[in-house]
């Protein structure tokens, strides 16, 4: 197959053809949508050639971002507009605004798409907001400064981190209460499920580790610490965390370290850490899982990992202070 | 006059709703505690004992007269303590007691320790506090030192039972010393106030020049009179005359004369020290790691920014708070030997955890040099390497200390 074609934008494969198209979609061309904290806006990069093709003013202090189930739509928490943007996909144009509390930071979809969960963190609280009547439906309390934010694939739990009071909080699905919680190292970050669900990992920032936690019983299995030769250990802030629909591998951005850990996810042990922008804060995985995307907020730029070498391959720049980052097949 | 009161935020509002005095979220209902979470059960009273020093200089008009320092990061922390608490079954109060400039702080301390509490807040001056862990009834408490940045405190006249939140006179002029190394600034012409305690930083400071290679090409001491005639213009190029230097170091803790120089130097020379680049515990400026938050909700329950002082009383209540969770106890022994262990480790929103040294009680912990509008750097700087804990190349490692009682 010609990698070389496969490499035009998935819009362009269309008017080719049919079996073009086909080619293309087994190369995987997809479109990474970064927000930029202190620019105001995000920016489009095409994953497959790592080039950025554009970028639009949204709300103030973009941060967390997710694509909404059916693909067409992004929503963005603008911080300091204190709202979850609706973002057209394509347009890049707001369509509308979900009430998510003061300072949304990071949320959660759950798996039908319907309702996203959003920390509170100057409040304390989760809440809940039914995208389709944009409208709150519930607040829950949790820690002081709740920050990291997921949904177990099975749709049982919601899991939130609060950074001050160390825990992560098991909120049961059905009842929209915290049903238990799980003692963590200091300022828990991000959290993740495993695509079975059975595990959940938490990072933690300034202990400099990741806690990974068994859901059946909510106690911990393992904590793995980050050592990395040369680089002190007040530099190893484990922020976000991505883990392969396999569970072969694990990765932890950290944060000032510059580098995203690779882990044995069977073996919970530390395999390489590969360097990247600076403070690098968020992840995410190509739709084929074939290359991972890493915001690096002061260096400026995005990087990409080929996750079949465990090699960086390439940098982008985006643009001031990335955060997160969405992908679209 | 006399004023104590119990601020048990989470009995009064168990429901979680501690934030709920900020302006809502648009949302339609208020859960109640889940069900399957148990009220707390057991509550550990802080005590909080303050006398705020009357300011020797008057402080210009344009800044906030602050008559609550230290007491509102007291209640921050506790609220925060509480929100954690209700996980864990344990709650919190903080018995408030601030006296009036005159007031007997010897006598208000044996009351507190007679009602039965064992962790003290103290805000009082340095012979103050040295007095009162002297104290017979002080042998079985814990205080906790949230103002104080005497080095003979956690030096030659340290006590086992005080622990310091704040950073030493000695850690702060290392920061400068670390942050003017980086920059090859090395030559200082020292200014010094009339202040005992502007001397005690002046002897920091050349301490900090002697360790890392910086030289004090003048040292004067600022005069103060009543004299109308002196006037910044005239007094300050003359006193900053006659010799070079690369920048001023200032020691006027209470605000006399540093301002003045600023701009008004024989030669055009930066300031640093007390005004112009200043080392501190807290500042206005600080957002990074999570700092912004923390100076949020400060500033929404106090109304105001947050002082050292406000810092310092919230690092010791969630210092408290979190040996509780991590031992699961209230127990006095257990939070205290928790504190003191190498393993503790408390999020000061300052990037690394903060631990206690066990050589001298004093909280290990970055010190920010910011000036007004921007926070300049963080010590250690980069560069600064120390065999075990970075933070230990600020203030007085563990082959140098003077303290004898903690050995």
């Amino acid at each position: 197959m010609n990698r070389k074609l496969c490499a035009v934008p998935r819009n362009n494969c269309r008017l080719i053809g049919a079996f073009l198209a086909l080619a293309c979609s087994a190369a995987a061309a997809d479109t990474v949508y970064v927000t930029l904290e202190k620019d105001d806006a995000i920016a489009v990069v095409d994953g497959a050639t790592g080039t950025r093709t554009r970028s639009a003013k949204i709300g103030k202090r973009p941060r967390g971002i997710l694509l909404a189930k059916d693909g067409k739509s992004l929503y963005v928490a603008a911080s300091d507009s204190d709202a979850i943007q609706v973002i057209d996909a394509d347009t890049l144009k707001v369509t509308g605004t979900l009430p998510s509390g003061e300072d949304p930071e990071t949320f959660a979809m759950d798996p039908e798409g319907k309702f996203l969960y959003v920390s509170n963190e100057d409040d304390n609280r989760v809440t809940v907001i039914d995208i389709s009547a944009r409208k709150a439906v519930k607040t829950i309390p949790v820690g002081v400064e709740p920050e990291g934010i997921a949904f177990s694939p099975d749709g049982r739990w919601v899991v939130s981190t609060s950074e001050t009071t160390n825990m992560a909080h098991w909120i049961d699905r059905s009842k929209l209460e915290v049903v238990d919680n799980t003692l963590v190292d200091p300022r828990p970050r991000a959290a993740a499920f495993t695509a079975d669900s059975k595990q959940l990992w938490v990072s933690s920032e300034i202990a400099g580790t990741v806690t990974v936690i068994d859901a059946e019983t909510r106690q911990p299995i393992k904590t793995i610490p980050f050592k990395i030769a040369g680089v002190t250990q007040e530099k190893v802030q484990p922020v976000g965390i991505r883990i392969d629909p396999e569970r072969r591998y694990a990765y932890v951005a950290l944060g000032p370290a510059n580098r995203v850990a690779v882990i044995d996810a069977q073996k919970l042990e530390m395999k390489d850490y590969l360097l990247v922008g600076q403070r690098v804060w968020n992840l995410e995985f190509s739709p084929d899982f074939k290359r991972l995307y890493t915001t690096n907020g002061l260096s400026n730029d995005l990087s990409i990992i080929d996750l079949g070498s465990h090699k960086v391959t390439k940098s982008v720049a985006v643009g001031n202070y990335p955060w997160g980052a969405a992908v679209r097949p | 006059m006399f004023r104590a009161g119990i601020a048990a935020l989470a009995l009064i509002q168990a429901d979680g709703a501690v934030a709920a005095k900020r302006a809502p979220s648009p949302t339609p209902q208020q859960t109640q505690a889940p069900a399957a979470m148990p009220q707390p059960v057991d509550t550990l009273t802080l005590a909080y004992l303050g006398q705020q020093p009357l300011a020797s200089v008057t402080p210009p008009f344009f800044e906030p007269v602050v008559t609550d320092r230290g007491i509102q990061g007291a209640r921050l922390g506790l609220a925060d303590d509480n929100t954690t608490g209700r996980f864990t079954r344990q709650s919190f109060a903080v018995e408030e007691t601030r006296l009036a400039p005159g007031e007997d702080a010897e006598a208000a301390f044996k009351r507190l320790v007679a009602q039965g509490r064992r962790m003290i807040l103290l805000d009082l001056e340095p012979e103050l506090l040295r007095r009162v862990a002297a104290l017979p009834e002080a042998s079985n408490a814990l205080l906790l030192d949230i103002s104080s940045r005497d080095d003979a405190l956690r030096g030659e006249s340290c006590a086992a039972n005080v622990l310091h939140l704040l950073p030493s006179r000695a850690m702060r002029a290392d920061a400068l010393a670390q942050y003017l190394a980086k920059k090859k600034w090395t030559r200082w012409f020292l200014a010094v106030g009339p202040a005992p305690e502007d001397r005690l930083f002046a002897e920091a400071l050349k301490r900090s020049a002697k360790r890392f290679g910086m030289k004090i090409v003048v040292e004067k001491n600022w005069e103060h009179t009543f004299d109308d005639r002196r006037t910044p213009e005239s007094e300050v190029p003359v006193f900053t005359q006659g010799s070079d230097y690369d920048v001023v170091l200032v020691a006027d803790e209470a605000g006399l004369f540093g301002d003045t120089l600023l701009y008004r130097t024989w030669q055009p020379r930066l300031v640093a020290g007390t005004q112009g680049l200043v080392a501190a515990a807290w500042h206005h400026t600080l957002e990074a790691w999570g700092a912004i938050q923390l100076q949020n909700r400060f500033r929404e329950q106090a109304g105001r920014w947050m002082t050292e002082v406000d810092y310092g009383a919230w690092l010791a209540v969630r210092a408290v708070g979190e040996a509780a969770t991590r031992t699961k106890s209230l127990d006095f022994e257990a939070i205290r030997s928790y504190m003191l262990d190498d393993g503790f480790a408390l999020a000061g929103f300052k990037g690394v955890p903060l631990s206690f040294r066990r050589w001298d009680g004093q909280l290990r912990q970055p010190v920010l040099l910011a000036q007004e509008r921007s926070l300049v750097a963080v010590a250690p700087v980069e560069g600064f390497a120390h065999p075990k804990n970075e933070l230990d190349s600020l203030g007085y490692d563990e082959p140098e200390t003077l303290c004898r009682a903690k050995k």
